[in-house]
């Protein structure tokens, strides 16, 4: 974990929204795909915490949806403004389990974090198959850029107005190695009981600190209690209690 | 003894920043950040006598200048405290800890004191009569001068280390229920604990957090802490920590004015990992810009 100031690269509407921002700083603390960033905000107490989308030596990007005042300021950010942020939180997807030919799965702006892993298992000559659910076409970001790594992408919404229409769960390909998912919980629910594989799935919670002190945003797991935000985001299928 | 020392409980301190249990894990956490111990002390998650999970999520609201928790004493109780988290505090920590030990029976709280009266590396129990957020226990026994006043008793009946007592803010008359806990030999008394509060969502008409309400703390709750200490370190001879919405070296300053003998940060940890070590760093510097020679000298010094 490393408090550091990024300058704004960009930072811009992929859908009505959902925005984009890349970021420009000191990003040598974070290691694995699927970890967060928490960012602190003028004029609001708590930081706020949002997943990284992609990181390059010393660029970052991240994928947001507004949906309250913290986001909400986010969006209004432009080109050379600083933002502080503490970098490397969370323990993030390990790739070790992927096998060769593991599924991806995001939902909404649960999405982003699977950029990021693809891009690496790519790296590491595994080419993924990818699910994007979203609600409907006006909704849906990433398809190309995904495409343009080199992954099968199947994108599902639930309306119909692209894609295969229904969730996640309607687009799982016959043959696959291991799932990795990032979504709302329902979503998580689906894929943990259509998977036939085992998996990573990247949970959301509400945080204090985001760096494991405040014990605000723990859950029961069957290997005992986790903080969301230091023992995960990531939780492996095998630990996954579910509370209903 | 540097300028900054100051003496909590017969116990010197070579800083009087503390750390407030439940911001800051049991200690070793911070310890990847950075060396804890620059710190006077610090006073480790409230521990209990058996294991709590805590209350559901969301545990967590923002609010204007602070945040809204409601925890719930999540802690794996204090068997495995002793024979796991203090273990892990003793490779990083150097210092005597403070101990805060919350309980949902006066036995519980005298059960939890009487094992860690054990431990070497605690320095202080720090017994909290003050939890808003667990129902049945914590905070009922703060809010009422004989049953705050019992906890005392029966902890002091266990420990030969000095007792610090601490209390809700959610009362109508602080300063008795001090006076009580003092009679019944309290050493010290920690103030405040957070403010019972409650957010609730536009959109949803829902709270915020799972459990309706919480404790509010940080810089908005700050005045009424200076307040609170200021009424309390007038009314009792034993020592005073003074905490709630601390976050700068002069808000430590101001706090010791009011009648602080040293000073608990809380929520300035979780949005700075930082916070308690710049604030230390910048005591000599803001004791200068003041004209104060040794920190101790302004203990109650409001004219």
């Amino acid at each position: 974990m490393k408090d550091v100031m990024l300058t704004v690269e960009g930072n811009k509407a992929l859908t009505k929204d959902v925005y984009k921002m890349t970021l420009y700083g000191d990003c040598s603390d974070i290691t694995a795909p699927g970890q967060f960033i928490n960012i602190k905000i003028d004029g609001l107490y708590l930081r706020r915490p949002i997943s990284v989308c992609d990181m390059n030596w010393n660029e970052l990007t991240i994928i947001y949806k507004v949906v309250g005042k913290g986001t909400e300021a986010l969006s209004k950010m432009v080109k050379g403004m600083e933002i502080q942020a503490l970098t490397g939180l969370g323990n993030g997807y390990d790739m070790a389990d992927a096998g060769d030919k593991p599924l991806l799965i995001g939902g909404g702006v649960g999405v982003p974090p699977l950029y990021n892993l693809a891009r690496l298992l790519i790296e590491k000559k595994v080419k993924p198959t990818v699910i994007l659910g979203f609600n409907k076409k006006d909704e849906i970001f990433y398809k190309k850029e995904f495409e343009k790594l080199g992954c099968e992408v199947r994108v599902t919404t639930v309306d119909g107005s692209e894609g295969t229409k229904g969730f996640v769960t309607d687009a799982f390909p016959e043959d696959y190695t291991y799932t990795y998912c990032c979504g709302p919980e329902p979503m998580l629910k689906a894929v943990y009981k259509t998977a036939k594989t085992s998996g990573q799935y990247s949970f959301e919670e509400r945080m204090g600190c985001g760096f494991g002190a405040c014990m605000g945003c723990s859950c029961k797991t069957i290997t005992g209690y986790k903080r969301i935000c230091k023992d995960g985001p990531v939780l492996r299928k095998e630990e996954i209690l579910w509370e209903d | 003894m540097g300028r900054l020392s100051v003496n909590l409980c017969g116990i010197e301190l070579d800083n009087p920043v503390i750390p407030a249990s439940g911001t800051f894990g049991y200690g070793y956490e911070f310890a990847d950040y950075y060396d804890i111990n620059c710190l006077g002390t610090f006073s480790f998650k409230g521990t209990t006598k058996e294991p709590h999970f805590g209350n559901p999520t969301p545990r967590i609201a923002e609010c204007t200048n602070g945040l809204i928790n409601s925890i719930g004493l999540q802690n794996p109780g204090v068997d495995k405290v002793i024979s796991d988290e203090l273990p892990k505090l003793k490779k990083c920590f150097k210092k005597p800890v403070m101990a805060n030990v919350s309980g949902f029976a006066v036995e519980d709280f005298a059960f939890t004191c009487e094992k860690l009266d054990k431990e070497e590396q605690v320095g202080w129990l720090e017994v909290n009569v003050s939890c808003p957020n667990v129902h049945g226990g914590g905070m009922a026994f703060g809010t009422n001068a004989e049953t705050a006043a019992s906890v005392v008793s029966a902890v002091k009946k266990v420990t030969k280390k000095p007792v610090i007592i601490k209390l809700s803010p959610n009362v109508t008359d602080i300063v008795t229920i001090a006076k009580a806990c003092e009679a019944a030999g309290a050493d010290g008394i920690s103030l405040i604990n957070t403010l019972l509060g409650m957010r609730i969502n536009l959109k949803t008409r829902k709270p915020v957090v799972a459990n309706k309400m919480g404790g509010f703390s940080g810089p908005a709750i700050f005045p009424v802490a200076v307040r609170m200490v200021y009424q309390v370190a007038n009314a009792v001879k034993v020592p005073v920590v003074g905490m709630g919405g601390v976050s700068s070296a002069e808000d430590v300053i101001e706090m010791m004015l009011a009648g602080a003998t040293a000073v608990e940060v809380g929520a300035a940890n979780l949005v700075d990992p930082l916070a308690s070590k710049k604030i230390i760093e910048d005591l000599p510097k803001t004791l200068d810009k003041y004209g104060i020679d040794n920190i101790k000298d302004i203990i109650g010094g409001v004219n």
